[in-house]
This record gives structure tokens, C-alpha cells and sequence, in this order.
């Protein structure tokens, strides 16, 4: 590594402003230029499509020596299989979402990025729309996967599957990787707030996973009535094809869940925009 | 070309801790100013709150009359490389600073052409986290040069450097400078700063202790103390007090007077029919006028007990 000699500094000849689209830009750069995120995405595609594969060859491989009721149990859910990745894989969209900001706290990098773009909103922006496309753009050509593989898989020993022309069903396995681009943005927003990856994780899982069973100890009439319009439910419900009476319909758990993820980006804005960058 | 930074009773709490104080300075372009003092004495803050990544308790700065928070383009106004890394780990230095470009629609070539002239061509397709202090270092000035600023904040930047990368930072700096560019390039070290700066901001405990030129800085420092061995020290002290005068004894019939030239002290103690056996003005280097100037500072940071010394002139 020799001293530069080239001295003094080259001129610039046009300088440009920042605008929206060029942050979009960067942002994507950011995050396809590091190594752990394509991993947590390899993992999530990987978990959505080998999951349901498992769980079909399982099921198959064990249809002989199930009993009627056994089997009954599992004509009632086709689904399930097909969806079974998507209970997973939410763990390494969540993980790499909080990961968006809480890797440029935890490295430094956020002070370079505000210093680029000092007004620090376009930067929150742009990370939530690109992560949100790359999430969305790997979860649904996975689902898709996973419901037509684990369908074929079922076939060949007669189990009950199930069309993607059924009514309810195409919506379903679209909406299990709109509930992951969302849980995606929830936990992106959870990093900004948090802006520490372990913590942000923490409180991810404390949310999605600690809290609703934790529910199971107030009074059932109490539970019913709470527990469809936690996050965790009413994402669910969004890639769920049935609804029963303690849970909400998919339009209305679509909106619930959309409220909080724009609740939380709302809140992550805020202080993003007035807090000091550690 | 010409951008002034300006500090107007710039001050910032963290919690109960006032990290800066009630500062003011102006940096001007086409020199280089040097931003000195011990650690801990709100440089880095200052940096910080120029380049709005915290926001003053009270008072404010600009960058050409505008504070950074406004500007829509950042990069082609002020680059800054600060004391703290500022690049993720995992991520190549060329994909760091590609990242930042993009922002503001500077070329791939500019990028090429910065690593080139850093000296990190060879690795710049490594990753950030594997790279030593001094490459770090380079990769950001890379990115501080990179928008090609008028104004570059630089804290501390020959940390970690060798003695080739400091004498090529201090070119590098000057050459800036002499384009007409505003240069300000904080240290702890005295001697650096002298090397390089033609401007002195100094502060202590985030106070304003002193701005002035190198020059008059050096002249300050280097005639300030007479050292006086006589065996009627007591009387001579007597004779020498005033209210500009401070003298500590460094040892029985060893005095180091302040405040008087040599000459005046020869004088006095001839007319007076004292006997010198030493009349000494010591050339106090750069260093030890540093450590003169911000010692109050260092005491109450490592909880030292003062150099035995009498402050006279407090009568």
C-alpha cells in the first residue's frame, strides 16, 4: 500500500442533490452488498419451500399407518402443509429486519449514512420500501413453490389436497408472503426504535411470541376478545383460510396488521428524526 | 470555494454531562485549522454537532450560513472523516462508498478514482471489518473526499497512520488548503497540529481556550518562563511580584518567573544588588505550552493533585 501521490484531489465535475430515488439506490446497494443478508434471505426461501417438502414426504411416507381420525385431523388443514415454512421463516425475515439499522448502529455505519443524508427520514424511507420489495420478491415465488411442491408430493399417494383455483386458496398463499414482507417492516421499524440488534430481536419475540400465550392466563372471554387483534393473530389470519369465531376475517387482519407495522414505522420516524446518532 | 464554518455559543448536555460549552469560533477557508485538545475535551462532540448527528442543547453551527441538517447536497459541501468508524464491517470498501455516492448520483468512476488515490486499490474489494486502523483511516478520507467538499472535518486523522501516511495526510491537507478549501483537523497532539495548521482552535473540559495563528501560538510558548537560580531567591521574589507575574519555586533558590523577559529580571535584580547564578528564558516547546494551556483540564480529568506551584498574581 504506497502513499498516494496524485496530488491534490481530483475535481468533481457535476454534483448532483439528494433526491429519494438516489437513497433508494444506495439502500439497495447496502443491502445486497452484505453478506449476511443474503444468507437470512437464502435461509427464509430455503425454510419456506423445505419445510412444506418435509412435512409432505413425512405425511406421505406415514399415510399408510395413520388412522381415520388421524387422517381426518389432517383433511381439515391442506393447507397447512403448504404453509408450514411461512411460522418459520418469519424468524429470519424478523432477525435480518431489525438487522436494516441496527447493523449501522452497531458498526458506526449510521453516522456516515446521516451524514450523506442529514435529513435521515429519505434514509428510513427507502431502507423500509427496498427491504419490503426484496422480502415480498423472495416470499412469493417461495410460497408459490411450497404449495405446488408439497401438493404434487401429496398427490402421488392419493392425499387430499387441495387447487390453487379453490376459492380462499391463492389469497392465502399470497398472503403468506404479504405476512412476511409486513413482518419484515414491523421488525425493521422494531430495529430503528430498539437500535440494538439484541434488543430489537427481543423485543420482536417478546411481541410475536411471548405475549400471546401469556394471554392463555387471563380469562378465556378476556383472551377471545384480545388475542385476534394482537399482531402475531392478526397477521395470521392473513394467510389463514379459515376464520373461526375468535379470530379476525383476512381483510380485517390485513388492516389491523398493516395498523401497528405503520404505527411502529410511525413511532421509528419520530425519534429517528430527533434523536441524537449514538 | 469558500465556506466558514461558525460556531455561535454552540453547547451540548449529555444527561448531567456538559460536553461542550458555550462555544464560538470561526474556521476560514484556505488554511488549514488545527482543533485542538487533551481527549475528552468535546472535539469529537463539536464534529458531531456540525455535522448534525447530534443536535445542540443551545446555540448553533453553520457551514456557510446554513446549518448541515439543510443542505440537499451534504457530500459536495462538507466531508468529514470522524474519530469514530463509520463503515459496516461486512460490507467492501468498495461497495461503502459506492453506497454513499449513489446518494447523491456521484459516478463509479469518482469511486475508483478515490480509492486509487487512498492507496486501497488492492483491497478495496475486501471486507471493511478486516482492515487495519490505517486503512481505515484511508477509506475515510476516501469517502470524506468523495463529494469533492468545499469544507472537511477530520478528527484526528493520522490515528493509526504510519510515518508515510501521516507525512501523506499532511500533504494532502495542505494541498486542500491551498486550493482555497476549508481544512479543519482536530488532534489531542500539539506537535501534529504545528506540523500541519496555520490556525489554532484550542479547548478544554469543551471550552474555548484559545484561537489564534500557529505563529502567534509559538511566540506565546516559547518566551513565557525565566528560569532564575539566585541565593537570595526569597528577596527576588519579592522584588519580581506583580500583578502579571507568576513564579513557582521548582526548588530551594530555584525560581521559574512568568510574565517578566529575562532582561527585566537582570535588571531588577542588578539594581537591587542581588546575585544570579542562572537567568535562563526556557524554551518551552509546543507540547509543554499545550499542556500549560488546557492542565486544568487534565487534573480535573485524572484527579491529580496540582504541580506544586503559587499563583501570585491572584493577589
Amino acid at each position: 500500500m504506497s502513499a498516494a501521490t496524485a496530488l491534490p484531489v481530483p475535481r468533481l465535475a457535476e454534483h448532483g442533490k439528494v433526491t429519494q430515488a438516489r437513497v433508494v439506490l444506495s439502500e439497495w446497494t447496502k443491502l445486497h452488498t452484505l453478506r449476511s443478508t443474503r444468507w437470512s434471505l437464502l435461509a427464509a426461501s430455503v425454510l419456506t419451500i423445505g419445510l412444506p417438502l418435509l412435512f409432505a414426504s413425512v405425511l406421505s411416507s406415514r399415510w399408510g399407518h395413520m388412522s381415520p381420525q388421524e387422517r381426518a385431523g389432517h383433511h381439515h388443514a391442506p393447507l397447512n402443509v403448504a404453509l408450514a415454512g411461512v411460522n418459520v421463516s418469519q424468524l429470519a425475515i424478523a432477525v435480518l429486519g431489525v438487522l436494516v439499522l441496527t447493523g449501522e448502529y452497531a458498526t458506526g455505519m449510521i453516522r456516515a449514512t446521516f451524514s450523506a443524508v442529514p435529513r435521515r427520514l429519505p434514509v428510513l424511507w427507502a431502507k423500509t420500501v427496498v427491504y419490503a420489495l426484496v422480502a415480498f420478491a423472495l416470499m412469493l415465488p417461495s410460497v408459490v413453490i411450497a404449495f405446488f411442491a408439497s401438493q404434487a408430493i401429496l398427490a402421488r399417494h392419493d392425499i387430499e389436497q387441495i387447487s390453487f383455483s379453490h376459492p380462499g386458496v391463492a389469497r392465502t398463499v399470497i398472503g403468506g408472503a404479504v405476512y412476511l414482507m409486513l413482518v419484515g417492516i414491523f421488525a425493521l421499524a422494531v430495529g430503528a426504535i430498539v437500535r440494538n440488534t439484541a434488543g430489537g430481536i427481543a423485543t420482536f419475540a417478546a411481541i410475536f411470541f411471548v405475549i400471546p400465550p401469556l394471554l392463555n392466563v387471563l380469562p378465556t372471554s378476556w383472551n377471545n376478545a384480545i388475542n385476534p387483534y394482537l399482531p402475531d393473530s392478526a397477521g395470521r389470519s392473513i394467510f389463514s383460510l379459515t376464520h373461526g369465531a375468535h379470530s379476525l376475517a383476512p381483510a380485517p387482519g390485513l388492516a389491523v396488521f398493516c395498523g401497528y407495522t405503520a404505527l411502529v414505522i410511525a413511532i421509528a420516524a419520530v425519534l429517528l428524526a430527533r434523536r441524537d446518532t449514538q | 470555494m469558500s465556506a466558514v464554518i461558525e460556531a455561535h455559543g454552540l453547547t451540548k448536555d449529555y444527561g448531567d454531562t456538559r460536553a461542550v460549552a458555550d462555544l464560538s469560533f470561526v474556521v476560514s477557508p484556505g488554511m488549514v485549522t488545527g482543533f485542538l485538545g487533551p481527549n475528552g475535551a468535546g472535539k469529537s462532540t463539536t464534529m458531531r454537532l456540525i455535522l448534525g448527528l447530534d443536535a445542540p442543547t443551545a446555540g448553533d453551527v453553520t457551514v456557510n450560513g446554513t446549518r448541515y441538517r439543510e443542505f440537499a447536497a451534504p457530500l459536495h459541501e462538507v466531508g468529514a472523516l470522524l474519530e469514530a468508524r463509520s463503515v459496516h464491517t461486512g460490507r467492501s470498501a468498495y461497495h461503502h462508498l459506492l453506497a454513499l455516492a449513489q446518494t447523491h448520483g456521484i459516478p463509479k468512476r469518482r469511486v475508483r478514482e478515490l480509492i486509487e488515490l487512498v492507496g486501497l486499490h488492492e483491497v478495496a474489494g475486501k471486507q471493511a471489518g478486516g482492515f487495519s486502523l490505517g486503512m481505515g483511516q484511508r477509506l475515510g478520507i476516501a469517502a470524506a473526499l468523495l463529494g469533492d467538499p468545499a469544507t472537511l472535518l477530520l478528527d484526528e486523522p493520522v490515528n493509526g497512520l504510519d510515518p508515510e501516511g501521516i507525512r501523506w495526510i499532511r500533504n494532502l491537507l495542505k494541498a486542500l488548503a491551498a486550493e482555497g478549501r476549508t481544512v479543519f483537523v482536530s488532534s489531542h497532539l500539539m506537535s501534529e497540529v504545528a506540523q500541519t495548521a496555520d490556525h489554532l482552535i484550542v479547548i478544554g473540559r469543551g471550552r474555548l481556550i484559545a484561537d489564534t495563528s500557529v505563529d502567534e501560538f509559538v511566540l506565546r510558548a516559547s518566551t513565557s518562563v525565566v528560569r532564575v537560580r539566585s541565593p537570595q531567591a526569597t528577596r527576588l521574589r519579592e522584588l519580581v511580584l506583580g500583578p502579571e507575574v507568576s513564579i513557582t519555586d521548582v526548588e530551594p533558590g530555584l525560581l521559574d518567573i512568568s510574565g517578566l523577559t529575562a532582561e527585566q529580571i537582570g535588571d531588577l535584580a542588578a539594581a537591587h544588588g542581588l546575585v544570579l547564578h542562572e537567568l535562563t528564558p526556557l524554551q518551552a516547546s509546543l507540547e509543554e505550552a499545550f499542556m500549560e494551556l488546557t492542565r486544568e483540564e487534565l487534573e480535573y480529568r485524572t484527579g491529580e493533585l496540582p504541580r506544586e506551584s503559587e499563583d501570585v498574581a491572584a493577589a
